[in-house]
């Protein structure tokens, strides 16, 4: 055992450890060069599909970030200039670059199509894949309404994954109004909505069905209400949704129906899915791999996003976590 | 037959009826019944651990599904897992107790302002305190929570109990009810999208059970 030396100074042979924040890591010249062959790939696909690379300051006004609704994903890290004004460390790229969009792009003919590569910083639990301080790859098609530009956003996606080499990946694909939908529709309101939306949440489906029993509904209601969430699978699941359930349903539809094949395919229809961030108003995906135990990233539409910064277009987009998708990258070929 | 799942079974006293559980739904359990040093067994897909270690292997991936108990799943609220059936057994109550009498916690809120609780439970002691409006220091022990309030080391204590038997051997009474806990099924969350048919098809045949 050594013992540490008052004066500072380390025994010979022995390293001084200076730590770094928890949560955050340095990447040295062997992982470097993977994570840069994944990165210059996706940037290629960008490029080819039309999508120009911007970059953002790392820092936001707290006002700006407050705007986005980032309740799902609040900022870590905040800080004070020199006049006092609290700035935050982003937690994403689709608020800065809603931003971006309505002060720099006031007047362009939409739809733009943005690509990023960048740091964001949430103030998770460090583990597998999940850092406080991650690498995103992403685009953001404003402009597009569903389901063209839902679409567009997917196809790309797909292209991205294809050309990193990741084979056994699937899409998720949901819609945030769909749940919200049914709970009107059962007149599920207030106080018990926010259990019952709490409980899908935290993906506890026994918490779901006490819940939902309490209400008092109708059993067919009821048992709505339970099923519907735990539904993944193809088309089929989308049956048997009426009212405004059935709406969403038909949305997802429309932009299964316009899919090529090859991203079609990859296509798993997940009714339960919740993303955490509030910003999101129609479809939301989630990208999953076998290799990996969290999903590698997601995205989807925040059609009034734009709007609160003063440039109201429907917009669509996603990112993808570059650390994990090297994980499942990792993971597929040791596989093999 | 296999059920083409990885299914994280947890040891101690929730292992017998999990297994019968499994043997239900014509998981063949017999390795594992006469094995209790063995952890890992692929034929059946089945790897054994502490019930509090199951959320760590689902959560990650490692094991598609788990079983434990709800208090442990209160425990490490964090976890992003689906927690998916109530099984049923493995019926537990996490109480509040101290010892026989005036009750020592109550004097100890009195005239100092604070008392002291022995958990291993941190998190839902904290929370229970918080949400009942009560300042409390919490004691984090590994072994026999029992022993705490007995040596005066504190006040009370929060713990699991399934027949008080403990607790009344060692005079001490329960105070108050904090939740019950059931074993329950958890599953990961990519798992539980890229495995859907293995998934439902396992929880169909639990439910029918």
């Amino acid at each position: 055992m050594t013992v540490a030396d008052p004066t500072g100074a380390a025994p010979a042979g022995v390293p001084t450890i200076h730590p770094i924040p928890s949560g955050t890591r340095d990447v040295l010249p062997d992982e470097m060069r993977e994570l840069r062959s994944i990165t210059a790939t996706a940037l290629g696909v960008f490029d080819a599909a039309g999508y120009g690379e911007v970059q953002t300051p790392a820092l936001e006004y707290e006002d700006t970030l407050a705007r986005g609704d980032v309740a799902g994903a609040p900022p870590a890290y905040r800080l004070f200039d020199e006049h006092g004004r609290v700035l935050v460390l982003r937690s994403d790229m689709t608020v800065p670059i809603a931003r971006l969009v309505a002060t720099r792009f006031a007047t362009a003919e939409p739809p733009l199509r943005l690509s990023y590569l960048a740091h964001a910083y949430r103030g998770v639990r460090p583990s597998r894949g999940q850092s406080r301080e991650f690498l995103q790859a992403g685009i953001e098609l404003v402009g597009a309404p569903a389901p063209e530009g839902t679409v567009e956003a997917l196809t790309v996606l797909c292209d991205v994954l294809d050309a990193v080499g990741l084979t056994d990946y699937r899409i998720g694909l949901g819609d945030v109004g769909l749940y919200q939908a049914l709970l009107d529709g059962c007149g599920v309101r207030d106080a018990a909505r926010e259990r019952i939306l709490h409980e899908l949440v935290t993906r506890d489906f026994v918490g779901l069905q006490r819940e939902v029993g309490a209400l008092g509904l109708g059993a067919d209601a009821a048992e709505l209400l339970v099923r519907v969430p735990q539904l993944r699978g193809g088309p089929e699941v989308l049956a048997d949704l009426g009212g405004q359930a059935g709406e969403a349903a038909e949305g997802l539809r429309g932009v299964h129906a316009l899919l090529p094949p090859r991203v079609a395919e990859r296509l798993i229809f997940d009714l339960g899915l919740v993303r955490s961030l509030g910003y999101y108003t129609g479809a939301i995906f989630q990208v999953y791999d076998p290799a990996l135990g969290v999903p590698i990233g997601g995205g989807g539409r925040y059609d009034d996003l734009l709007g609160r910064f003063g440039r109201p277009l429907p917009a669509v987009g996603w990112a993808l976590t570059v650390e994990r998708l090297h994980i499942a990258l990792t993971g597929e070929e040791a596989g093999r | 037959m296999s059920t083409g799942l990885t299914i994280a079974v947890p040891r101690g006293a929730l292992l017998e009826q999990t297994l019968d559980v499994l043997d239900g739904i014509g998981v063949d359990t017999s390795e594992v019944r006469a094995n209790d040093r063995k952890l890992l067994f692929r034929d059946v897909g089945i790897v054994t651990m502490r019930p509090s270690d199951v959320p760590t292997y689902v959560e990650a991936g490692a094991a598609d599904i788990g079983i434990t108990g709800k208090d442990v799943l209160m425990e490490q609220s964090e976890r992003e897992v689906y927690e998916l059936l109530d099984l049923g057994f493995g019926r537990c109550v996490m109480v509040l107790a101290s010892v026989a009498g005036d009750d020592p916690m109550e004097e100890a809120l009195r005239r100092l302002g604070v008392m002291r609780i022995a958990t291993k439970y941190k998190k839902i002691a904290m929370r229970h305190f918080e949400r009942t409006g009560r300042q409390a220091e919490i004691v984090e022990v590994k072994g026999s929570v029992e022993l705490a309030p007995l040596t005066g080391l504190v006040d009370g204590i929060v713990d699991l109990t399934a027949t008080g038997t403990t607790l009344k051997e060692n005079g001490l009474v329960v105070r108050e009810e904090i939740a019950v806990a059931t074993a329950r099924l958890i599953a990961n969350p990519v798992a539980h999208k890229l495995k859907a048919g293995a998934i439902d098809a396992l929880l169909e045949r639990m439910r029918a059970a």
